[in-house]
């Protein structure tokens, strides 16, 4: 049952990855795409802990962490290079 | 090191100083230094006549690579001696001539005389060596001091030409040669001539054995300008005349020839040798002395007159062969007979072809001009010159009492005995022999006469010449006198040599006819009665004479033969049409475009590894070993393949950018699902940075040109692809099936806490068990990144527009 239960939530999860990539090709703007690449991120998360369930082990915790950190520096460097046209801005002082 | 050795290289060793007594005592002329040394050699040298003449040798071996059994050997038999003595005796005399000369104060003479010396040392070393390989270091020496001297006035444009051709023709031959030599070794296990000799009797049914024969020919040939690659010859007449009279009469062009008398021991007999030496040296006997008599050059003229008589040699030396056949007696000395007159001949020819060289470099020296249409009446203003010549060029023609009648004389006998051989198919081609020598002894009579009379005789033209004409200084004079003597005393007492030098000599080069305790018997007289011999010299004085007097009148055939069938246009146009296809081909596959490159690698990869593994039936696929598949890896490597698919088809590049990034974060995933914590962690980081690294340089594209369009389709570049993704998935299926031991994995995961002390096996392989590959891969880190830096911050061009500015 349980077993069950985490092979269905895995495969629903890759689904949705699938899902997004839609989003990512076809999304008619850039900032569909952006939504498109975090959503992949957190559905990594989900998936990585799934799957760290399943393997019985505390192993993944880090690559959850990293991807949380991954996704949100990933979409505001994203966010800002569309608002600003450049990621990182230069020092005008000096 | 034995005294033998260091007479070798004892030219090398004054050649280091030769350099330093030019610039420090310049009110000596150089040469004067260089004399002592091939005097003492000679002198050296001659102390092993009798030895020699017993029959017995010397040999002095010292270990070069002894693990290679190429040692230095040095080997003084009867050949080695004539040689040794004909190098040493004509350089001695060359370098006196060359100190008149050659000007003190206009030429280099530290660079003459550092090659010249070279070239002796090369020369001795090649005649005086056992060893096949320090036979082949000097022989290449030989080529090099040759190309040097030949280049000797670089300034002038046909020097540079000639000497390139020579250095072509003869390195090609040398390294053909080399060839042979390998394959010698190959059969007998030895690179020691004597030690080869021992084994002919098995080495003779040998499949190398006739592929070792026409190589090394191939080396003699071209060194001795036999035909076709005489060519070079001619053209080397471009070097001042002391180096034309020792290298290209004397001494390098009969390399050749001595190097086929030293290996005729192991391939004499062979009906393969017999015809390749016997017959194109007849040929080059011909063509040579044919080609002679249209020269308006002087030194062409004895260009010419070299090739026609080495090939006079080279045909004795083939029809000599035959007498390994049958054995020594007092009935079939008629086949020896061949090999006495090429040795006889091969000193004479050293002696009066040094002689002429000399007396034509004077002619040049005294009258600034070396053409026969300019030249004439010299006879009363240079008498003694004019004494010299008449005994080199009737010498030459085979008119007694000279010694090159007594070698014409057993050249006519060699070929009428080997005519009548039953041996070879000689039955049937034999009368060319005859036929061929006698047409070319008239040429030869012709072009004598037109040297000397054409020269020295007819109208005195002082308006056409640069200089007044006086008689040469005395000491220019003494080496052709000493030589022209030579050819005097050899002519009235030849027996003089024939236990001394010839018999010797001829042991060597057909030992096996001799059984123990024999002797050839050496009897050179001018007469022996009114033989078919005589009559032909007669013939030949008979007709060349009307020949020579009707020369205008028939010299016009000369103009039939086309130019187009000249073997220097072969050459020339053979060397042009060579670099343009060269170039043609280098253009066709060298595009320039990276495009192109990459196709090529992948499609040799593709043939090499695909096929490779293919005609080896590699391909195969056991699926014991493999694991089940879970349905969510099939749905993750879905997404991969279709993120990977997309890349290709992507309409932006943007799109293509976000596609590669997704891959890397399913690659994260797969390592996840695979229990590779490590792994993933610095997969998502170093994918999350390269995916920024790629839209950096996306956003910096020009805005000119920027090309929004899908990639366009090739079918070559499908094709490929798709192959090379088939050939690595088959390899990679094929490798898991063929695990041929247990993975050293087991030891790791055991031994890293007990005896590294950390849980995590990863890092500990990284940082203890294989830390030298980090620490390695830091260091590619590193340089990546000064080198990041430095093509951001150096900008060398812009900072030179600025100076420019």
């Amino acid at each position: 049952m349980f077993e069950t239960l985490i092979t269905l939530s895995l495969v629903l999860i890759s689904l949705s990855i699938l899902g997004t990539l839609y989003r990512l090709f076809w999304g008619p703007s850039m900032p569909d795409r952006v939504i498109a690449v975090d959503s992949v991120g957190i559905n990594i998360i989900g998936l990585v802990a799934i799957v760290s369930v399943m393997l019985n082990t505390q192993a993944f915790l880090e690559v959850i962490l990293l991807i949380g950190i991954l996704g949100f520096i990933g979409t505001i460097s994203f966010a800002k290079f569309l608002e600003r046209g450049e990621v990182i801005e230069r020092d005008r002082n000096r | 090191m034995a005294w033998l050795q260091l007479a070798i290289l004892s030219p090398f060793l004054l050649a280091i100083f030769v350099p330093f007594l030019y610039k420090y005592v310049r009110q000596i002329h150089t040469g004067w230094f260089v004399l002592i040394l091939p005097l003492v050699l000679f002198t050296y040298l001659v102390q092993f006549l009798p030895t020699v003449s017993r029959g017995e040798s010397i040999q002095h071996t010292i270990e070069w690579i002894p693990s290679l059994g190429i040692n230095f050997t040095a080997y003084v038999d009867g050949l080695g001696l004539l040689f040794g003595l004909l190098i040493t005796g004509i350089g001695s005399l060359v370098v006196l001539y060359s100190i008149y000369y050659l000007s003190k104060e206009k030429e280099a003479l530290n660079s003459f005389y550092v090659y010249l010396l070279m070239f002796m040392g090369a020369m001795l070393g090649v005649v005086l060596s056992d060893n096949l390989m320090v036979l082949y270091v000097f022989w290449e020496l030989t080529s090099l001091a040759s190309f040097l001297l030949i280049a000797y006035w670089y300034q002038r444009e046909k020097s540079r030409y000639g000497a390139q051709k020579s250095m072509l023709i003869t390195v090609f031959g040398g390294f053909a040669m080399f060839a042979g030599f390998i394959l010698l070794f190959l059969m007998t296990g030895t690179y020691s001539i004597r030690e080869i000799i021992t084994q002919v009797a098995t080495i003779s049914t040998h499949e190398l054995f006739i592929p070792a024969m026409l190589l090394i020919l191939l080396g003699a040939f071209t060194k001795s300008a036999q035909f076709p690659f005489h060519i070079w010859l001619p053209d080397a007449m471009e070097a001042p005349t002391p180096v034309s009279a020792y290298l290209h009469s004397a001494t390098m062009v009969k390399a050749g020839i001595y190097l086929v008398a030293r290996l005729s021991p192991i391939f004499a007999g062979q009906a393969e040798w017999f015809w390749l030496v016997a017959g194109f040296g007849i040929v080059t006997l011909f063509w040579g002395s044919f080609s002679a008599v249209k020269q308006t050059d002087l030194k062409s003229i004895l260009a010419f007159s070299t090739i026609s008589q080495l090939g006079l040699i080279m045909c004795l030396l083939g029809l000599g062969s035959a007498a390994v056949h049958f054995g020594y007696d007092k009935e079939t000395a008629l086949y020896t007979t061949a090999v006495l007159a090429a040795v006889f001949h091969l000193i004479n020819h050293a002696t009066f072809k040094g002689a002429l060289f000399m007396v034509v470099g004077i002619v040049d020296h005294e009258t600034g001009t070396r053409d026969i249409r300019k030249l004439g009446g010299l006879m009363s203003l240079m008498p003694i010159t004019f004494t010299l010549a008449i005994i080199g060029t009737f010498s030459m023609a085979g008119l007694p009492p000279f010694n090159g009648f007594l070698s014409k004389e057993l050249f006519f006998t060699g070929v009428l005995n080997a005519s009548q051989l039953n041996l070879f198919e000689m039955q049937t081609w034999g009368m060319l022999f005859p036929v061929l020598a006698w047409v070319a002894s008239v040429f030869t009579f012709i072009y004598s006469m037109v040297l000397v009379f054409k020269t020295f005789t007819g109208k005195y033209q002082p308006e056409k010449l640069d200089k007044k004409p006086h008689e040469a200084p005395i000491g220019m004079l003494i080496p052709p006198i000493i030589l022209a003597s030579l050819v005097v005393i050899f002519g009235i007492f030849p027996n003089l040599l024939s236990y001394s030098l010839i018999e010797p000599a001829m042991a060597s080069i057909i030992p096996s006819v001799l059984g123990p305790e024999q002797q050839f018997y050496v009897n050179i007289y001018h007469w022996h009665g009114l033989t078919t011999e005589l009559y032909m010299t007669i013939g030949v004085i008979a007709l060349g004479t009307i020949l020579y007097l009707s020369l205008s009148k028939w010299s016009g055939i000369y103009n039939w033969f086309p130019k187009k069938l000249a073997l220097n246009h072969f050459y020339d146009h053979g060397l042009i049409s060579m670099e343009r296809v060269a170039n043609k081909i280098t253009r066709f596959h060298m595009t320039g475009l990276i495009r192109d490159y990459l196709v090529y690698i992948f499609a040799f990869l593709i043939i090499v590894i695909g096929g490779g593994l293919f005609t080896l039936n590699a391909f195969t696929f056991d699926s014991s070993t493999t694991a089940p598949i879970g349905i969510y890896e099939v749905i993750l490597a879905l997404i991969m393949v279709v993120a990977a698919v997309a890349v290709p088809f992507a309409q932006s590049r943007i799109t293509a950018i976000l596609s590669v990034g997704i891959v890397g974060f399913m690659l994260a995933m797969f390592f996840v699902v695979f229990r590779a914590p490590d792994l993933a962690l610095t997969q998502l980081i170093v994918e999350t940075v390269s995916v920024a690294l790629f839209l950096l340089c996306f956003y910096h594209l020009p805005k000119l040109k920027k090309e929004i369009s899908p990639v366009p389709f090739r079918a070559t570049n499908f094709m490929i692809s798709l192959g090379v993704g088939l050939v690595m998935m088959l390899v990679a299926f094929s490798a898991i099936g063929n695990r041929l031991f247990t993975p050293i994995s087991e030891y790791f995961l055991e031994a890293s806490y007990t005896e590294a002390g950390g849980r995590n096996v990863v890092n500990v392989i990284l940082v203890d068990f294989r830390g030298f590959d980090t620490m390695l891969e830091g260091l590619v880190l590193g340089i990546a990144a000064l080198g990041v830096y430095s093509l951001i911050k150096l900008r060398l061009a812009r900072r030179e527009d600025l100076e420019n500015q």
